[in-house]
């Protein structure tokens, strides 16, 4: 447990070759209301900073396990390093920042925030997506954004096999090649407010070496599910 | 789940902790696969004419003194056992075939855990912490090894049961994941000539392995024979007398990381488990692609 030392300074930090994550995360829970902290030492532990409801600015360096900042709201999470599977998983609001690559199923089912990953995702990468946006600087593995329902997977470099399978009401943007598309997902006319999107979600993800107008559209053709453009509200 | 490990060292200075550092991995993979554990090391090669082989017996007071003294009898010159709790390891002078048709008829009490020339397997029903204890695995040496922390869903929790699978001479395969093609599967590579000591699925793919390397297959070949052949679930490591090879199935359902500096190269089913590892924090790191073969040494050289 961190002394109330600790805590009082402007920085908090842990050293999680010494703290137990459970440590770590009860005092994000309970003793802190937001400020910064560093994580040191992380070693590819499973489900850390999860669960956070408060401002925080997180910043962990090193590799973490499964899960990191899974259900996040309000903070910000930043991975000097690579995620294990799962990373922001469920993810409410705020903004977590992988600077390394991310195993499979990042942001799955995420509702809000923004999830950037200046490597690689692997596969599954958005499954389920229920409104968050998604920026991936490097490219993604088979199974992107599958059955996504809501929100935006932004993907710089290439997307895998089955892209968009079973796909929703998620826009997804490719910027390089799709190996192929999964059921019912179609390639759709990029429209300015579509280069608008991207671009805005660039600049949020902090990626200013990649050209908005470059990325092409892909989107749900509505064949396998029962959409209806009078419900078009409640999307 | 079950948790897989690898490590392959590209350096000697490495190989008097082999067993240090696996033993490391395997506790952080114990959550994945609490039921029984096993490792192969690859160290201590036979002189040529000789063979090595592992045995287990289910008898707290196996006598392998009396055992050594048999196969003397048979084949002339065998070393003293090297004796780790349920195990021994005999260095024979003969071929490794022919050690192998003498331990299956004479001694069907016993289980012919590997053979060849530098493979040895220790595995054991129970925690792998203790696991680790109990074979002292630390103090193991050698130049690669993989292991294995089993949550069994296909077959009994038994020693027999456990990981890694050696169906070929200085081969051997562990397995996260399931196949659902394996009754078939066994029955055809039994009529090829391969044997079988459990009803377990992973065995099979080791057996499929062996089975395409009798026929001519390079390790790669017989590897990527297993994405057209085999139906289920599977992230693999695999060994051979001086190779290492990973492979995921195409859907990678199971996990996978790999790692490499310029002392070792890792694969294992969580990235705490590399994190234990001398360097690790600046070894290049990347998960598997699906349905690709990784390899390292002479991935074709088995005998």
């Amino acid at each position: 447990m961190a002394t109330p030392e600790v805590i009082r300074e402007a920085v908090r930090s842990f050293d999680l070759a010494v703290d137990s994550v459970r440590e770590l995360n009860q005092a994000l829970h309970r003793d802190l209301d937001g400020g910064r902290v560093v994580v040191r030492n992380p070693g590819g532990g499973h489900a850390v900073a999860v669960g956070l409801d408060a401002p925080f600015e997180v910043e962990i360096e090193g590799h973490v396990g499964y899960y990191c900042a899974g259900m996040n709201k309000l903070a910000t999470v930043r991975v000097r390093g690579n995620c294990g599977v799962g990373v922001a998983e469920n993810m409410m609001s705020g903004v977590v920042v992988v600077e390394g690559s991310a195993s499979q199923s990042a942001g799955a089912s995420a509702r809000g925030g923004l999830l950037v990953i200046h490597g690689d995702a692997s596969a599954r990468c958005g499954i389920s997506l229920k409104g968050a946006d998604i920026v991936v600087r490097g490219s993604i593995g088979h199974m992107g954004a599958f059955m996504a329902q809501k929100g935006a997977l932004v993907v710089c470099g290439d997307a895998g096999e089955s892209l968009g399978d079973s796909l929703y009401e998620a826009r997804l943007y490719v910027r390089g090649s799709v190996a192929g598309l999964g059921a019912d997902c179609v390639e759709k006319e990029m429209r300015r407010e579509h280069a608008e999107q991207v671009r805005e979600l660039l600049a949020r993800a902090e990626v200013d070496d990649v050209d908005a107008s470059e990325f092409r559209r892909y989107g749900s053709a509505r064949r396998l599910y029962n959409f209806h453009v009078d419900n078009l509200g409640s999307y | 789940m079950c948790g897989i490990a690898g490590l392959y060292t590209k350096s000697a200075t490495l190989h008097e902790h082999l067993g240090r550092h696996l033993a490391a991995m395997l506790e952080q993979l114990s959550d994945r696969g609490p039921d029984s554990a096993g490792v192969a090391f690859y160290r201590d090669p036979a002189p040529a004419g000789w063979c090595k082989v592992s045995l287990h017996s289910p008898s707290a007071a196996a006598d392998w003194e009396a055992l050594r003294v048999e196969l003397e009898v048979e084949f002339g010159e065998v070393a003293p056992p090297r004796v780790r709790a349920t195990h021994a390891v005999f260095s024979i002078a003969t071929e490794a075939e022919a050690a192998e048709a003498w331990l299956f008829e004479r001694h069907p009490e016993l289980t012919l855990m590997s053979a060849g020339c530098s493979i040895e397997i220790y595995k054991e029903a129970g925690l792998p912490e203790r696991f680790v204890e109990r074979f002292a695995l630390r103090e193991i040496a050698g130049s690669h090894a993989l292991g294995h922390t089993r949550m069994a869903t296909e077959s009994r929790v038994t020693t027999e049961h456990s990981h890694p699978f050696s169906t070929g001479l200085d081969l051997c395969l562990v397995h996260n994941g399931s196949l659902s093609n394996h009754n078939r599967l066994r029955r055809l590579l039994a009529r090829e000539g391969i044997r079988f000591q459990t009803d377990n699925d992973s065995e099979v793919a080791a057996g499929y392995l062996t089975w395409r390397l009798r026929e001519g297959a390079s390790l790669e070949q017989a590897l990527e024979g297993c994405l057209e052949d085999l139906d289920g679930f599977y992230t693999f490591a695999i060994g051979t007398a001086d190779g290492f090879a990973v492979l995921r199935d195409p859907i990678a359902c199971k996990p996978a990381v790999m790692a490499e500096t310029d002392e070792w190269v890792a694969m294992a089913s969580e990235y705490r488990a590399i994190a234990v590892l001398p360097g690790a924090e600046d070894a290049v790191s990347w998960e598997p692609a699906p349905g690709q073969v990784y390899s390292w040494g002479t991935a074709s050289l088995v005998a």
